[in-house]
């Protein structure tokens, strides 16, 4: 089937089975910082935001997205860049994998939340899994990014 | 890969119901959040994305919501978030995650029947009606102790009668399915005890409803109906826990559950 959206602020028509889920066909049109994970909806890896909110592409049906405005990680590099920073000063990043779904949902938490706390963003952040690096260090690097005391 | 030979964006209620009955496989789209899980082949795909069936609405007597309205609505809505003591934002913002609950659905939630649903727990303890195209209106308890429908679920019912809720549950981690989950409610009529997760479908206990309409709440009926209620109910094993260890944690939980209630008054 085909449908015509917007990524990253472009539009676009994309062609795609039925039954295809989003991250699928967002990696076969070249958006490879959408990363797949458990592809079972725990992990948060696959995450990217439909109209600003965050959804989980793997769970997400390629031809539910209709009109809504996609947005990968690409369209944020400028921001990414700079909450990346505050990750390498704080040692809170090994393998990396994980990275680009976990920053698309930090930086999603930090339009949502007002005054966050440290329980608001550990229960924000639930459905981001990294197995490297014990999230303590990005726990810092958050909050500073945050600007939390 | 799941396969879908045809998709509908249904264009009203009328349409959805008679692809539903006519078209051999077809199947209803909520948020698709276990869609990923199984294999299958779907004849038609049939989407309600556009019917505008994402809203809280308060009126008045009841609280309505579209059966397309996403668990984290729920979760915020300012409505949904804080009626009932805020039990319905407490029996969904532990499940998985904020991107997970932006996706799933009241309505797929609700239809799917899922043992292990927290929301279900909570939404029979508040008395939910359910509304279909078809069947018309019908509450949650009779849908879930029949076989389902197949039919569109349009909107869920809540009504506003005063009553005061409490919701808890035991996991193993925060964003795992519960152990065992328990929702309570008092309202002037009558009391619901509500236990699901165990692993079998969430049941409104009765007999241990009785009791505290007889006997009054308090500290000590809060435990005795916890133990009515583990008593009367059958509990089962999964790799998440044992039978036994379900019937032991239950009445405990319900104790919980009936003293918030006693101090939300």
């Amino acid at each position: 089937m085909q449908l015509n959206t917007r990524i990253n602020g472009r539009s676009i028509t994309l062609d795609f089975p039925n039954g295809e889920f989003l991250y699928e066909t967002l990696r076969r049109y070249g958006y490879l910082g959408v990363k797949q994970g458990c592809d079972t909806g725990n992990c948060g890896l696959c995450t990217v935001w439909l109209n600003g909110k965050p959804v989980l592409s793997c769970s997400t049906l390629t031809a539910r997205v209709g009109e809504h405005d996609v947005t990968t990680i690409e369209a944020l590099q400028d921001e990414a860049h700079s909450f990346a920073e505050f990750m390498v000063a704080e040692g809170a990043e090994q393998c990396g994998f994980c990275s680009p779904g976990f920053t698309m949902t930090v930086l999603a938490m930090k339009r949502e939340l007002n005054n966050p706390t440290e329980e608001s963003i550990n229960h924000y952040l639930a459905g981001n899994l990294c197995r490297c690096s014990g999230y303590k260090g990005q726990m810092r690097a958050i909050k500073k990014f945050m600007g939390v005391v | 890969m799941l396969q879908i030979d045809n998709y509908l964006y249904a264009s009203d209620l009328a349409e959805a119901y008679d692809t539903l009955q006519s078209m051999p496989g077809s199947v209803v789209l909520g948020g698709c959040g276990y869609l990923r899980l199984g294999a299958r082949n779907i004849g038609t795909a049939i989407d309600l994305s556009k019917l505008g069936l994402d809203y809280v609405k308060d009126t008045g007597d009841t609280v309505e919501i579209g059966a397309m309205t996403t668990l984290r609505t729920l979760e915020t809505n300012p409505l949904t978030s804080s009626l009932w003591n805020g039990v319905l934002k407490r029996a969904v913002e532990n499940i998985v995650g904020v991107q997970l609950r932006n996706g799933v659905t009241i309505g797929g939630t609700v239809s799917g029947r899922y043992p292990f649903s927290d929301p279900i727990t909570a939404l029979l303890t508040l008395d939910t009606q359910l509304q279909f195209f078809k069947n018309g209106q019908v509450s949650l308890e009779e849908y879930l102790a029949g076989k389902g429908y197949k039919d569109i679920l349009e909107k869920i019912i809540i009504p506003q009668d005063g009553r005061a809720a409490a919701f808890t549950s035991i996991r193993k981690t925060r964003t795992d399915y519960a152990v065992l989950n328990i929702a309570v409610s008092r309202s002037a009529e009558a009391y619901r005890i509500v236990v699901g997760s165990r692993p079998g479908r969430a049941m409104n206990v009765i007999e241990a409803a009785e009791y505290l309409s007889e006997n009054g709440l308090n500290e000590a009926t809060a435990a005795e109906a916890g133990r009515i209620a583990a008593a009367r109910l059958q509990f089962g094993d999964n790799p998440r826990g044992s039978a036994e260890y379900r019937k032991a944690i239950c009445p405990v939980l319900i104790e919980r559950a009936l003293l918030e209630v006693i101090h939300a008054a």
